[in-house]
């Protein structure tokens, strides 16, 4: 937080900053120093808030006019498209916007991943990105059964099934989902109310997110720590608002082309036709973002260990922080580390294609190499790397190129002066 | 810069991805050139207006569209009737209303603002008159199925003679872009089926691109109203990202780091 104390100009300024120091968090955020050396990836952050943003924007529009129930839902939607005042549009930006999302925390996580961000001291800020990205995963795949498509339906039937898997209770707790015997009229006014209800989760939770941001400060591209405020960083405004206005504005360029020119390019065909419980669509797809962990479901033959596999490919970024054994953050001064980083990006983007094709073959072949090799990486290749891998040297300050620090000794530096 | 290179290469990788995994699916589907794609696509209006005739004359006695209305056909951007002429189109159908003050349904003619009429009653209906298959509603078709336009447009020229030891049941029709070859209408195209009122020649091609662009309309009635403003916004955003960034610069060039 701000080192020194905020005072107020005006009278009523200082009496109401007393009572509450709105002014004072004012001032914490438009001076909170930040590393002047963050680079784009940085900026996915604020692109993300905005992100959160719109679909809370957009979504409350849409819950205006879209009815939660079975025999109607999919008409509500088509209503939307042709009669709504730009109804169209909202559900384009909603819909895509989606995707933007899920892109953008994609980037952002795999950012968190190179420079080593989940690294102590901000392993709560980690964690809590994580438990953002499980709540945005929840709130999608509720928010695709909305328009009660066939996709909508069947991956809903699809999803809440793999609750069956839990032995023993497994089939009532399925049931006690669905509030009858199959995805029907209650699942959906249910997911209706938690498709509304979860965002605002987020929102609350993205409140700690950059809270416990702001007690150690922003990591930065060569994961030391840096003094603050030095002349290693710079005010968040106007610096970093504009490099990050600049990096939303390139970002929304990408999303207006898809709102406008492909809208319908990252859905599935066969949710423009209406739900029909007893016809099955010839493949059950979710959604691109959610492919790599479908693909890991599928590539384990037992239901019960599959789910149990897709849950711990998640909840394994959690441990994260204490896999990684190495003291270096950046991997810009780990060679080894950023090898098998890239490797794992490649790893991911093979999950999701295979996660598209049907789990037969060649492709679950792959799909199971590629599922061994993520928890590979994770629970083997990283414990590892920490003892083995030869590191750079690293800088000790961002300003000045000498070289000779550890992550943390900038730090220990920095206190020491300030104890003299 | 270079690192914003590097990000759309990302995510033009990570989308080459999905693209490909849905391409891989497709066969080879008849081309031409339809007058709504592309960054300024706008819908050809005579030919929408001679698809709406092939849907009337011809689809319209199985395949319902049940979401659109008659005063459609007379809003901007779709066929654009004239609202006497949409007025006429309307009348021309028999619509059951009801009840009236006695309690009773009864048949009037059709309204602006009524939805177009139904070919049947119910789908158990529409099954029991198509050998079990249900037309499915044409409002949103070309979104859909996988190969959109392309596909349909296609598929009502996709009719021959099966290979040899192809076998089909009866009431079958064998169809070379048909998912399994096998579809329950049969060819319901040929050469002078329709007369058009504006001397177009109304071949099978011709009446088959008519008619899909008309169903493009219907699935998506605000296209053009969407690239016209897809291309003043991106436009704007462009302008502003440019001023953005020189703002950057400038803000920027107060210390001695590049952004």
């Amino acid at each position: 937080m701000s080192d020194h104390e905020y005072n107020p100009k005006s009278k009523f300024g200082k009496w109401f900053n007393d009572r509450l120091p709105l002014l004072t968090l004012a001032n914490h955020l438009t001076d909170y120093p930040t590393p002047k050396n963050l680079n784009y990836w940085w900026t996915f952050g604020g692109i993300l808030t905005f992100c959160l943003i719109t679909q809370i924007v957009t979504g409350l529009v849409l819950a205006m006019h879209y009815i939660a129930h079975a025999d109607m839902a999919f008409d509500s939607v088509e209503h939307i498209m042709r009669d709504v005042n730009y109804g169209w549009l909202i559900r384009y930006i909603h819909a895509n916007g989606a995707s933007m999302f899920f892109l953008a925390v994609y980037i952002h996580i795999f950012r968190s991943l190179f420079y080593g961000s989940y690294k102590a001291p901000r392993e709560i800020i980690w964690i809590i990105g994580i438990i953002i990205y499980l709540l945005m995963m929840a709130a999608a795949f509720m928010g695709y059964v909305l328009p009660w498509g066939q996709m909508s339906f069947w991956g809903a039937t699809v999803i809440t099934n793999l609750f069956s898997a839990i032995p023993l209770v497994g089939e009532g707790i399925v049931t006690w989902l669905w509030g009858g015997y199959s995805v029907d009229n209650p699942t959906l006014t249910r997911f209706f109310t938690l498709h509304y209800l979860i965002p605002f989760l987020i929102l609350g939770l993205v409140v700690l997110h950059i809270w416990a941001l702001h007690v150690p400060g922003n990591n930065n591209p060569i994961g030391i720590d840096v003094k603050k405020p030095s002349k290693d960083t710079v005010p968040f405004h106007p610096y970093i608002v504009i490099k990050d206005g600049f990096a939303l504005l390139m970002f929304m360029i990408v999303f207006a082309f898809f709102v406008f020119y492909t809208p319908n390019i990252l859905g599935h065909a066969d949710n423009y036709i209406e739900a029909n419980p007893l016809v099955t669509p010839a493949h059950i797809v979710p959604e691109w973002y959610l492919l790599p962990f479908y693909a890991i479901l599928r590539s384990v033959p037992d239901k019960l260990l599959g789910v149990v596999a897709m849950l711990s490919a998640i909840f394994i970024l959690a441990a994260l922080p204490w896999l990684d054994t190495s003291k270096i953050r950046s991997a810009v001064f780990r060679p080894l580390y950023r090898q098998f980083y890239w490797i794992l990006v490649a790893d991911v983007l093979i999950l999701g294609y295979v996660g598209a094709m049907p789990a037969e073959g060649l492709y679950l072949l792959i799909a199971r190499i590629a599922t061994a090799y993520y928890f590979l990486h994770f629970l083997v290749i990283l414990p590892l790397l920490g003892f083995k891998e030869k590191t750079l040297p690293v800088p000790l300050s961002i300003t000045e190129p000498i070289l000779g620090g550890s992550p943390n000794l900038a730090a220990a530096k920095n206190k020491e002066s300030f104890e003299k | 810069m270079k690192n914003f290179i590097r990000i759309l290469f990302i995510i033009t990788l990570i989308f080459g991805f999905q693209y490909s995994s849905i391409a891989a699916e497709k066969v080879e589907y008849l081309k031409t050139d339809w007058s709504f794609k592309g960054l300024f696509g706008k819908f050809d209006r005579s030919a929408l207006q001679r698809g709406y005739q092939v849907y009337t004359e011809v689809c319209s006695s199985c395949h319902s569209m049940k979401y659109l209305s008659y005063r459609n056909l007379s809003e901007k951007g779709g066929p654009e009737f004239s609202e006497a002429q949409a007025k006429a189109i309307a009348a021309s159908f028999e619509v059951k209303d009801g009840p009236n003050s006695d309690g009773e349904m009864f048949t009037r003619p059709g309204k602006l603002s009524d939805k177009f009429v139904m070919p049947y009653d119910n789908v158990k209906a529409a099954q029991a008159a198509n050998g079990g298959a249900y037309p499915p509603d044409m409002s949103v078709l070309v979104k859909a199925r996988g190969g959109g336009v392309d596909y349909i447009y296609s598929l009502l020229q996709g009719y021959e003679d099966p290979p040899v030891g192809f076998m089909l049941e009866d009431g079958v029709y064998y169809n070379k872009y048909m998912y399994g070859n096998k579809i329950k209408m049969s060819n319901q195209l040929s050469d002078g089926l329709v007369e058009y009122s504006d001397g177009t020649k109304a071949t099978v091609e011709q009446m088959s691109k008519d008619v899909t662009t008309f169903l493009m309309w219907a699935a998506e009635p605000h296209l053009e109203a969407r690239h016209k403003m897809g291309f003043k916004a991106i436009v704007y955003l462009i302008i502003l990202t440019t001023l953005v960034y020189f703002s950057m610069k400038k803000i920027w060039s107060r210390i001695e780091t590049k952004v």
